[in-house]
C-alpha cells in the first residue's frame, strides 16, 4: 500500500464523514427534530420556507407536465417488456432473441430508473405548480434559511467579556463532537483490488485493504470518551467567559452533569471491552459480526439501556438539558451567543447526538452488521432447519448494503432520542444528579460484576452458542 | 356538636409511578403513537390540526362577520333608503352617507332616498355589527367571509359606494333573501300614490 494511497483513502473517508455529519445528519435533524414534535402535537411542523421560481418558469414547468408523464409511462412500459422477455429467457434457459441477455438486464435497469425518476419529477412538479411555484421540499429547506439567517446575523461580543475564550468556547464544542467519529467503522474493511468480485467468506485476503474508519487506533474507545470530555470545556469556557451570571451558572451546571455522566458512561462500557475482548471499535463489531449483537447478552442489555440514558445526559438534550433550562436561566451558557457562533452550539449538539447514536449503534447494535449478510454475500438459514438461501453478492455491494445499515440504525437511534426529547419533562438538578451518583451508576457497577460472573462461570459460551444455533 | 373532619388521603404515587420507567414506557407509547398516526397513517386517521395557510384555508363560521357590502335590488341599485340609522348606530362613526332625493317622476320619489354617496372607512370599522342589526331594509350585511385585501395606502380602505355594491356574499348572491316591495307595485304593503292617502 502506497503511502499517497494512504493519504487519499483518508481524506476521502474524512470527507465523507463530515459530508454525513456536518453535512447531511445536522441539518436534517434540526428539520426533524421540529417536524417530528410537529406530528406529536399535531401540527403540520416547518413547512413554509421555499425557493419562488418566477412566473415564467411555472408556466414551463406547468407545460412541462403531460410529456413528463408521458415519458415515465413510455420508459416504465419498455422496462416492463424487457423484465417479461427477460423473464422468458430465464425460463427458456437460452436466448434466441437477436437482443443479447446484458442488453436486456441494462435496458430494464436503465428504463426502470428513469421511469421511476421521472414518475417522481412528475410528482414534484405537481407540487411546485400546486403551490404556485413555491418549490417547499416538505420544511427541508428550513434548516438552510436558518443558516442563511446564523450566517447575516450580528455576530454580538459582550463588551466585558473575555474575548478570545468566548470565540473559543463554540469551536471547542463542536469539534470534539466530529472527531469522535475519526474511530467509528462504518462498514467492514473494503478490498480494494476484489471490488467487483464476490469474495470468500473467511480467511484472509492480499492486497491493499482500506479500513473503513479514519484512524484503527488502540486505544479506540478511549479516544472517544478523551475528545468527548474535551466538549465539556467548551461549555464552561463560554458560559465563563460571557460575563453573565445565568452563563456562568448553565455553564457550572454543564459541566458537573458531564463530568458526573461521563463516569457512568465510562462504566457502562466495561462489560462491552469485557466481552468483546478489545478496545478496538472495529474489533468490536466484527465480534458482533462473528456472533451476535451486544444487546442480545443479557447484562449487556442492561448496560446498553444506562448507557443510552448517559449518552442522552451527555447530549444535554431535554429530559437533562438543565445547563441551558430556559425557564430558570434564560438561555444558560448559550444566553450570550448569536449568529453563527451560536449555530456552532447548535450544530455541535446535533453532531453529538449523531456520534453517539453511532457509538451505541457500534457498540451494541452490532455497528455495520446486517444479519444474514457475509462477506460473500446474504445467505438466509431458518433455525433448526437444514438448508439455507444464498444470495452470492459483489464486494463492493457487500460493502455498501453495510454502509447503508449502519446509518440505518444512526437513524432509528437518533429517532429514539427526538421521541424521548419531546416526551419527557425535564429533571430537577437534584434528581438529574442522584439519578447518576444514586441510580446509573451502582447499577453499572454492579453490571460489570455480573458479566464478570457471566463469562467466567461460562454462561456467555452457552449463550452464543444457542443464539448461534437460532440463526 | 363537634366538626365532623372527613380525612381524605392524600393521592399517593403507586410502585410503578414511583420507578418511574414504566411511566416514561407509558409518555413514550402515548408520544409515538401520535407519531405514526401522523406521519405515516392513512389520509382520513391524520388528526393535524393546522394548515398550510396561505395555501389552504379553513372555512369561517357561518356568522363571521367579514367586510361589508351593500345589498342590490333586483335592478341593480342599492337597496339602501340613507336613513342614516347605520351611521347613527355605528359606535366607531366609520360610515359617511349623503342622502340624494330620487327625481319626481320616480314612483319612489317622496317615500324613500337613495345614498349619492356612501362610504366606510374599513380601517376605523370594529366589525362590531351594529350597523346590519340597525338597518330597517337588509341593505347592509357583513356575511361576505373575506378580510380586507392588504394594501399600504389608507385610501384604499376607504370603500365607496360602488366598491360596497360589487361584493358578494358568501353564497355569491349580491341580493338577499328578503324581497323588497317597491311604492308602486302591487304587493307593496303601505299606502301610496296610486292608491291614495
Amino acid at each position: 500500500m502506497t503511502t499517497t494511497f494512504l493519504v487519499v483513502s483518508s481524506l476521502v473517508k474524512v470527507l465523507v464523514i463530515l459530508l454525513i455529519t456536518v453535512g447531511a445528519f445536522a441539518p436534517i435533524l434540526i428539520w426533524a427534530e421540529r417536524r417530528q414534535s410537529a406530528m406529536i402535537q399535531d401540527r403540520l411542523g416547518p413547512s413554509r420556507a421555499a425557493i419562488v421560481l418566477p412566473d415564467s418558469a411555472v408556466v414551463f414547468i406547468d407545460r412541462a407536465r403531460l410529456p413528463l408523464w408521458r415519458l415515465a409511462a413510455l420508459t416504465g412500459i419498455v422496462a416492463i417488456v424487457a423484465l417479461i422477455t427477460l423473464t422468458f429467457v430465464a425460463i427458456e434457459g437460452s436466448n434466441p432473441l437477436p437482443i443479447s441477455t446484458s442488453a436486456l438486464t441494462a435496458s430494464l435497469v436503465g428504463f426502470g430508473a428513469a421511469s421511476v425518476l421521472l414518475r417522481a419529477g412528475y410528482g414534484v412538479h405537481t407540487m411546485i405548480v400546486r403551490n404556485g411555484g413555491r418549490i417547499m421540499l416538505i420544511g427541508l429547506l428550513h434548516p438552510l434559511a436558518d443558516a442563511i439567517k446564523f450566517i447575516f446575523k450580528e455576530d454580538f461580543v459582550p463588551p466585558k467579556s473575555d474575548k478570545l475564550l468566548f470565540s473559543a468556547g463554540p469551536i471547542i464544542a463542536l469539534i470534539p463532537a466530529i472527531a469522535a467519529f475519526a474511530v467509528i467503522p462504518f462498514a467492514s474493511t473494503l478490498h480494494w483490488d476484489y471490488l467487483n468480485q464476490v469474495l470468500p467468506r473467511t480467511g484472509e485476503i492480499a492486497g491493499p485493504a482500506v479500513p473503513m474508519q479514519v484512524a484503527s487506533i488502540n486505544v479506540g474507545i478511549l479516544f472517544i470518551f478523551a475528545i468527548a470530555s474535551t466538549g465539556i470545556i467548551g461549555a464552561a469556557i463560554s458560559g465563563y467567559a460571557s460575563d453573565n451570571k445565568y452563563s456562568l451558572l448553565g455553564g457550572i451546571r454543564a459541566a458537573s452533569q458531564m463530568v458526573s455522566y461521563e463516569v457512568v458512561l465510562g462504566l457502562t462500557l466495561v462489560p462491552a471491552f469485557m466481552v468483546y475482548a478489545s478496545l478496538r471499535l472495529e474489533d468490536m463489531a466484527m465480534w458482533q459480526h462473528r456472533h451476535m449483537w451486544g444487546i442480545f447478552i443479557p447484562p449487556l442489555t442492561l448496560a446498553a439501556i444506562n448507557f443510552f440514558v448517559a449518552a442522552v445526559a451527555e447530549t444535554k438534550r431535554v429530559p437533562f438539558d438543565l445547563p441551558e433550562g430556559e425557564s430558570e436561566l434564560v438561555g444558560g451558557y448559550l444566553t450570550e451567543y448569536s449568529g453563527m457562533k451560536f449555530g456552532m452550539f447548535f450544530m455541535g449538539e446535533f453532531v453529538e447526538v449523531v456520534s453517539l447514536a453511532a457509538i451505541a449503534s457500534v457498540l451494541f447494535l452490532g455497528g455495520w452488521d446486517v444479519p444474514y449478510l457475509y462477506r460473500d454475500g446474504f445467505e438466509f438459514t431458518l433455525p433448526f432447519v437444514a438448508g439455507s438461501l444464498s444470495v452470492p453478492l459483489v464486494h463492493w455491494l457487500v460493502v455498501a448494503i453495510q454502509f447503508v445499515i449502519f446509518l440505518f440504525k444512526i437513524i432509528i437511534l437518533i429517532w429514539f432520542q427526538l421521541m424521548i426529547r419531546w416526551s419527557l419533562p425535564r429533571f430537577r438538578y437534584d434528581q438529574l444528579m442522584s439519578l447518576c451518583w444514586k441510580g446509573l451508576l451502582p447499577v453499572s457497577l454492579l453490571n460489570i460484576l455480573v458479566v464478570g460472573a457471566f463469562m467466567l462461570s461460562g454462561w456467555l459460551d452457552i449463550w452464543v452458542a444457542f443464539y448461534e444455533k437460532l440463526f | 356538636m363537634a366538626v365532623e373532619v372527613k380525612v381524605i388521603k392524600k393521592p399517593g404515587r403507586t410502585i410503578a409511578e414511583q420507578v418511574y420507567i414504566p411511566e416514561i414506557a407509558k409518555g413514550l407509547g402515548f408520544a409515538m403513537g401520535r407519531f405514526f398516526k401522523n406521519t405515516f397513517g392513512p389520509q382520513a386517521k391524520k388528526e393535524i390540526a393546522t394548515v398550510k395557510y396561505p395555501e389552504e384555508k379553513v372555512e369561517y363560521p357561518e356568522r363571521f362577520r367579514g367586510i361589508h357590502r351593500l345589498t342590490q335590488r333586483t335592478d341593480g341599485s342599492p337597496r339602501c333608503v340613507a336613513c342614516l340609522c347605520c351611521s347613527t348606530a355605528c359606535p366607531a362613526q366609520c360610515i359617511y352617507i349623503e342622502p340624494a332625493e330620487y327625481d319626481p317622476d320616480d314612483p319612489r320619489y317622496g317615500y324613500e332616498r337613495y345614498p349619492s354617496v356612501f362610504m366606510i372607512d374599513e380601517l376605523r370599522c370594529i366589525f362590531c355589527g351594529y350597523c346590519v342589526e340597525a338597518c330597517p331594509c337588509d341593505a347592509i350585511r357583513m356575511d361576505t367571509g373575506m378580510h380586507m385585501p392588504p394594501s399600504t395606502q389608507r385610501e384604499h380602505f376607504l370603500y365607496d359606494k360602488e366598491t360596497l355594491l360589487s361584493i358578494p356574499g358568501r353564497d355569491g348572491s349580491y341580493l338577499t333573501a328578503n324581497p323588497r316591495h317597491e311604492p308602486g307595485d302591487p304587493t307593496h304593503p303601505g299606502v301610496d300614490r296610486e292608491r291614495g292617502h
